[in-house]
This record gives C-alpha cells, structure tokens and sequence, in this order.
C-alpha cells in the first residue's frame, strides 16, 4: 500500500480544518444577521416609547416632547408618488427600448454601459446635479418636484436594469407566437411581453423606490435642513422627508432627539419594510406561476 | 492474480429522495481488468460507478444501502472518509472537467491537496507520460488547460487522475464528448493502464465496450425505474452468447 | 424571421381593400412615434451622465478659476470655510480611504466567508433564511445606520477605547462595513454559483475535502467576480455618505488613526449643503470640485470592475 500512515495521518488535520472552517463560515453568515438584529432591538429600545399617535400628527418642535414627523411622512409620501409616476414609465420604457427594440449595435452598448455606470454613481453626486439643475438652473427653487426629479434620475438606472431582467425572462417563443399572427412590433410587446413580465418589473421597481425614498443624502442637498411646519400641498412647495428629519435629530447634541430619531427610524423601516413585503409577495406570485 | 477482487458491490441499492436508483447490484469487478458497464439511458450505469468512490454523498437526499468492498473493507462503513477512498479510487468524467489552471497544476491538484511528499515534478511528468501526453504538452505546462483540445484536455483529467496513483480508476463515458480520433487514443490508453490499474468504464457505445473490456455488466430500468444489474460475464460472453433474451436484444440493438 | 413577416403582410394589403391599407399605414405610424418615444426614455440615461459630467465640470471649473488644481490635489490642509483659506483636498481622501478601508477590512472577509458558506455549505432550508436577511440588511436606509454607529456602536467602542472622541472613523468605518457586507456576499456567491458542478465533481474524484474544494477550486475560479464585488464595494464605501457625515466627523486630517476624527469627501458636500455657504463664493464652489473627484474616482471603479470581469470572464 502507498504511504497510507502520512496519508492518514494527514488526512486528519484535514478534517478537523474542514469542520473548523465551516464553522467559521457559517458565523461569517450569521455575523450579518447578527448586527440587523442588534440594530433592530437598538433602534426598538430608543424609539419605541416614544412613538405615539401624536409623534406621528405633530410637526418638528423645539420642544422634543411635542415634536413629531407630519411634514416629513407626507413630504416622504409625495416623494414617493411622484417619483413612481416620473421613473416607472421611462423606467420601463428605456428597458423595452433595450431589450425589445435596439439593435445590437455600438449605441445600445454605450446605453447599457452607461447605465451600470450610473447605477454606481454615488447618491451625494445626484443630490449637486439636482441642486444644480432643478433647484437653480431649472428655478425649480428647493420643491418637492426637484426633489422628485432628483430621485427619479437616480433610481432610474437600478429599474432599468431591473426591467430588463424581467423582460429578458419572457420566452422568445411568446414572440414569435405573436409575431407569427401578425401582431406588429409594438402589439407584442404591449400584449404578450409586458403582462407576462410585468410582476418583475414592478418588484423591481419596488425595491429601488424603497432604496430612493431612505436616501438622505441627496435630499439634504435639495432641501437642506429645513423646519417645516406644514405640508406640501404643491409640487412646488417646500418639503422634507423622514431620512432628513432623523439626520437632523441624530445629528443634535441633546439625547432626547435621539429617542425621536429612533422613532422616526421606526417609522422609515415600517414603510420600507412593507414596500418590500410586497415585493417579495409580487415575486412569489410570479414565481409559482411560471412554475406551474 | 486477475481473479483478485479489486471492487465488489454486495446487494447494494441507491436512493435519490425517494426514487430508487439502484436494486439488489452484486458484482464483483476483477483486479487489473477492464471492466464495462453498459446499457440504456437512465438505467443507473452512472450512479452505480458514482457509488463505487461515494461520489453521490455529494447529492442532497442519497440514500445507500449494501456494501461495497475494496480492499476487504465496507467503504460505506462507519469512519471511513469518503476523502480516502476518491484519493486511492479515481474518476475521469463524462465531460473533459479540466480545472481554469495551468496544465501543470492541473496534474499537480491530487498530489497537493492530499499532500503527497516527492518531488511534484516528477510526479506530473510520469503522470502526464503515462496518459500518454507528456510528448504534446512538455514545453507549455504552465500554459492553460483551457488551451487544449477536447481529446488532450481528457487525456489531461486521466493524467491528474494517475498523479495519485489510485488502485482503480472509474470512468464515467470518457469519450462520449470526444471525436473518433481522439476516441481511440483514449482506448488504446485505456488498455495500456490496464496493465497496471483495474478500470471501470461505463459507456453507451456499444462497440466501444466490445473493443476494450474484458468484463460486461448489463443493466436496465425495471419497471419502477430503478437499475438491475440483468446479465454480467466476459465480454465474449456477453456480446456473442448472452443468457438473457433483454441482453441479446439489447446488444443485437432492437432497443436501447 | 421578421423581415419576412413584414413582407408577406405587404403583399396580402396590395391585395387587400383600402380600408385595411389605412389601417396599416396607421399602424406604421404608430409604430414608429412608440420606438421613438421608448428611445428616448433610453437616451434620458445619456443625458443624464452628460448632466452630471457638465454640471461638475463647470462649477468645478468656477473653483479652479480660484484655486490651482496643484494646490488642491498635493496641499495637505483643508480649511475652505476659515481664514487663511486652505483648500488642499488631500485630508478628505485620505479621510474617505480610511473610512472605506476599515469598511473593506470588515465586509471583505466576513463576506467571502458567508459567501463560501451560502455557496458551498448551506442547504437550501439556510439559503432560504439567511439570502432574504441579508437582502433586509442591504436595504436598511444609510440615515439608520448612521444613527446606529453613533449611538450604540460608538460608546460601546469607547468602554473599550477610553481616549476614544464621539465622532471617529472607526465607528463609521465599522459600521460602513456592516452594511456592505450583504454586497461583497451576494455578488461573491453569484460569482461562486456560476462555476460549473464538473469542476467540483472533479476535485472531490481526486480526494478533495470540501473546504480544499472551496478554496482551490471554486474560488480561484471565480476570482473575476471576487475581484469585481470587492472594487464595487470599495466604491460604494467611497460614495457612502451618512455614516460618515453621522458618525465620523466634520475635522479634515490626513491621519491613519482610526480612533480619531475625520472628514470625508462625501461627508464635506453634506457639511457645506446644510450650511448658509453663499452661492458663487469659493468656498461653495468646492462641493463641486470635491464632487468631481469623487465621481470620478467612483467612475474609474466601476469602469475597471466591469473590464475585469469582461477580461478575466473564466471560460471553464
């Protein structure tokens, strides 16, 4: 027999390198969940005595005990419409133009590289070019428009490419079905490729408003830190929304705006986390009916 | 000496979940031969060698039950790392599987990880020599394997198999992804390592395992889909006297 | 396939009434104010980039009217808002390396670790909890975990660090590496996922134990897609704002001192946005020169991850 005894030998250091590892491994796993539910209970524990119905229907105060977020939800609720309205279409547009229309050609290289190139770009940056375009150059002033606009650039990239998947798992034989009958370019997209892609694009819409709507960073350079006790009844009023207004009490020195924040905190993740509730749902959906 | 038992499945049976793969396999696989297994698709000639180095503890939900000896050992018995037996009992692949490395590394990966002492070199050269590749590839073995052609890239996988000198080598249709040039060498290959390891070879080509094979197993679906070894003998027997009427149908291609 | 299609369709109207002709003329126009329509919702993302490059380069260029582009990339103090104005950028990035480094220095391992797990070792019932965790994770608002690094993360470091001050990079870079974690770990695994089940069947048919098959095999061959999730991480490290501008401070120095406070790139855009800096002044304009840097630097990442794996694309 070969050189069993070193073979054996060694073969137990493997094996005890192996199971060490993966121990290793799968606390590396767990270090990620680890850290949410700390984050978790963290921002349960600070905020939670302080969420009530009037945190809730006040405007921010001074006064910690009377300060609320009613200007930020309705500010972060008409972000939130208008930049659906604004980025799903040509969101979804520019991805049928992709996938369905453009040719293989230089123009539809450049488009798509430049798309990922701007779904790397950071969020600060499109938070000067709204600033820059909207709020001065467009005297857009520092409105929920701009802010909408702002948001819809940036996330326009991620539902792009997002649709394109969805459009990309249609089956070609749909297609040429279609096609086959007569239908014309457009009929089969609007008739056979879109329904049938449909929940995709929308969970992948979904997700990337809930990315936009938790962004601070280009919203503070729209609207900066504002004190806002109304809410916005025109898309060219002044607004704030619920990331700006936790930055703003974290950011304050005296502890009692931190439980306020972590109110708001709660608040943001309630929103967020039913967005994604229901996108996860629109992908079950989706998912066991292609199965079947 | 070639009526020594190199491998011998005893009632063995293998499970998928619960789909039953294999039913009631007894074989004895003679030392130093070359051993065949044919049959239709799907009848289990691929999960039976996948047994014979435990391979399919790799799939989720495997289930086997019988034993299988090698060596006078029950390789499914309990403490046995199924590491030591893939080490002492290599695989060549249906697809040539060569690793994105250089050719070199790839007859070096047995050797290394199972932490071979010698000089590694050496071990390459008469590895790659004996596949009967040294002569193409001795002035590029940095190069990647990736570079070679199909029938090199295979002769590669049997090379990095003989680097660690195992005592059987199992080889899952080898030429079934390969053209007919290439597909002899590898036969003419396969008989000269017969000289010096025991070879299992499963295949669909039935002119293949009368050229090489010094022993025929049969096997076929029953009517659950699970694999039964049918008719098992030389391969003169099986190709020109079989006993069971499926075998000569088989072989005589009325079906398959 | 179409072509033809369109061609018989064009002999059957010759053949046809007048009425089906108007219908497909119709059509045709229809047809074609549609594509030009959805070509335009696909230009917006050119115009978009065209935007941002314009936009940077001419406020930019208002800053370096002022200030020489020697002077802002090798002066060493960064001191736009006091006088003596200084307005070396040098202490923002090396702020913004710091941060990103501790972030890299967290989330690489431990993501590649994960990844190596989810990949090789879970069962589906694991990948099934842990994938979708790590999804809520990556969708925490930054704001939050900004509010985590500073509220908790930051006094329990300082039980540890006594001499600690409230606002560090090590907090922030900690956290930072936290939340792209799920990043480093997801297009890891994809990168893992994607090599072939041959080439582990091959390794383990030579007595590979798992963990060699991992390390040796699976991830030398994946190492396109290992590479190109770390750099896009670093990138994403690099743009990430409100940790930093939460947690780390508002104090540019060139220091390797994780304990102590700096400034960011990104965190000084954030800093000057929330101030009363009037527009047109020197010190406004440096947002956009800050803003440049940083776009481009995060450009050239996520250009050069893209070339690799397009370069290095493993062909197994």
């Amino acid at each position: 027999m070969k050189n069993d005894l070193a073979f054996k030998r060694r073969l137990r250091i493997r094996q005890l390198q192996g199971s060490s590892f993966k121990v290793l491994f799968l606390s590396a796993s767990l270090i990620g969940i680890f850290a949410l539910a700390i984050l978790l209970v963290d921002v349960l524990k600070d905020g939670i005595g302080w969420l009530d119905w009037q945190f809730i229907t006040s405007y921010p105060s001074r006064k910690p005990q009377e300060a609320g977020i009613l200007s930020a939800l309705f500010g972060t609720l008409w972000v939130m419409v208008l930049t659906a309205l604004f980025s799903f279409p040509v969101g979804v547009g520019a991805a049928i133009y992709l996938e369905e229309y453009a040719p293989d050609n230089r123009l539809r290289r450049f488009i798509q590289t430049n798309i990922n190139n701007l779904a790397g770009v950071p969020s600060i940056v499109y938070g000067l070019l709204g600033l820059t375009l909207f709020v001065q150059a467009l005297a857009m002033g520092r409105s929920v428009l701009a802010g909408a606009l702002t948001l819809t650039l940036m996330s326009l990239p991620v539902i792009i490419i997002a649709a394109q998947e969805a459009i990309r798992s249609v089956p070609e034989a749909h297609r040429f079905g279609a096609h086959a009958l007569g239908a014309s370019r457009w009929q089969v997209v609007r008739h056979i490729v879109l329904p049938s892609a449909l929940p995709g694009v929308l969970t992948g819409t979904i997700l990337a408003m809930s990315r936009a709507i938790g962004e601070a960073a280009p919203m503070i350079a729209i609207s900066a830190l504002v004190y806002l006790t109304f809410i916005p009844i025109s898309p060219l009023d002044r607004f704030t929304v619920l990331p700006i207004q936790i930055f703003n009490w974290v950011s304050r020195p005296q502890e009692e705006f931190w439980h306020l924040a972590a109110a708001g905190i709660i608040v943001l993740l309630i929103v967020l986390l039913s967005m994604n509730a229901v996108a996860i749902l629109l992908r079950n959906r989706y998912q066991k009916r292609t199965e079947e | 000496m070639s009526n020594v038992a190199a491998l011998e499945a005893k009632n063995l049976e293998l499970w998928y979940g619960n789909f039953q793969a294999l039913r009631g396999i007894s074989m004895v696989i003679p030392r130093n031969q070359i051993t065949s297994i044919i049959g239709p698709s799907g009848c289990g000639k691929s999960s039976l060698l996948r047994c014979f180095n435990r391979m399919n503890d790799l799939i989720m939900g495997s289930k086997v039950k019988g034993e299988v000896l090698f060596d006078g050992r029950n390789i499914y018995a309990t403490g046995i790392d199924p590491t030591e037996i893939r080490y002492r009992i290599g695989m060549v692949f249906q697809k040539p599987n060569p690793f994105p490395k250089s050719i070199f590394d790839n007859a070096a990966f047995g050797p290394r990880v199972n932490g071979i002492r010698g000089n590694i070199e050496e071990i390459v050269e008469h590895a790659l020599r004996r596949a009967a590749l040294w002569d193409e590839v001795k002035d590029r073995l940095r190069r990647g394997a990736m570079e070679l052609s199909g029938g090199q890239q295979q002769r590669l996988c049997i090379a990095r198999a003989l680097a660690l000198e195992p005592e059987v080598i199992l080889m899952d249709e080898p030429c079934s992804a390969l053209d007919p040039v290439a597909t002899i060498k590898i036969e003419d290959l396969m008989k000269s390592l017969a000289e010096d390891y025991t070879i299992v070879i499963v295949t669909h080509n039935m002119q293949q395992a009368a050229r090489v094979s010094d022993m025929a197993a049969f096997f076929m679906m029953d009517t659950d889909r699970a694999g039964i070894l049918v008719e098992y003998g030389t391969t003169t027997e099986i190709f020109t006297n079989p006993k069971d009427k499926r075998t000569e149908d088989y072989i005589t291609g009325r079906f398959g | 396939m179409l072509r033809s299609y369109v061609n018989s369709a064009k002999t059957t109207v010759d053949k046809s009434s007048l009425s089906l002709r108007r219908v497909r003329s119709q059509t045709r126009l229809r047809e074609s104010v549609i594509q030009r329509l959805l070509l335009a919702c696909a230009l917006l993302s050119i115009f978009t980039t065209i935007g941002i490059v314009v936009m940077l380069l001419v406020q930019a260029a208002g800053f370096f009217s002022e200030v020489s582009i020697l002077d802002f990339f090798t002066g060493t103090k960064w001191a736009p808002l006091f006088q003596p104005q200084h307005f070396g950028v040098l202490p923002l990035v090396g702020g913004t390396l710091l941060t990103a480094g501790i972030a890299i220095l967290v989330a690489l391992p431990i993501g590649l670790a994960s990844a190596i797990y989810l990949s090789e070792y879970a069962r589906d019932r694991v990948r099934r909890v842990v994938k979708p965790l790590l999804e809520i994770l990556a969708g925490i608002p930054t704001v939050v975990y900004g509010y985590f690094a500073l509220t908790f993360v930051t006094p329990v470091l300082q039980n540890i660090f006594p001499n600690m001050i409230v606002f560090n990079a090590l907090s922030a870079g900690l956290v930072m590496g936290v939340m792209i974690i799920p990043m480093v770990s997801s297009l890891s695994e994809d990168a893992m996922v994607a090599v072939p089940r041959s080439l582990r069947d091959a390794a383990y048919g030579l007595g590979a134990t798992r963990l060699e098959v991992a390390t040796r095999v699976v991830m030398p061959a994946a190492i396109s897609g290992i590479v190109a999730a770390f750099i896009l991480a670093l990138s994403r490290a690099f743009g990430e704002t409100m940790i930093v501008a939460l947690a780390a401070g508002s104090t540019p120095k060139l220091t390797l001192n994780p304990l102590e406070s700096i400034q960011t790139m990104t965190a000084y855009i954030v800093q000057i946005s929330l101030g009363e800096t009037p527009h047109g002044t020197t010190e406004y304009y440096t947002i956009y020169a800050v803003g440049l840097l940083l776009f481009v630097m995060t450009l050239l990442m996520n250009l050069f991850s893209q070339w690799f794996v397009r370069r290095h694309r493993e062909r197994y």
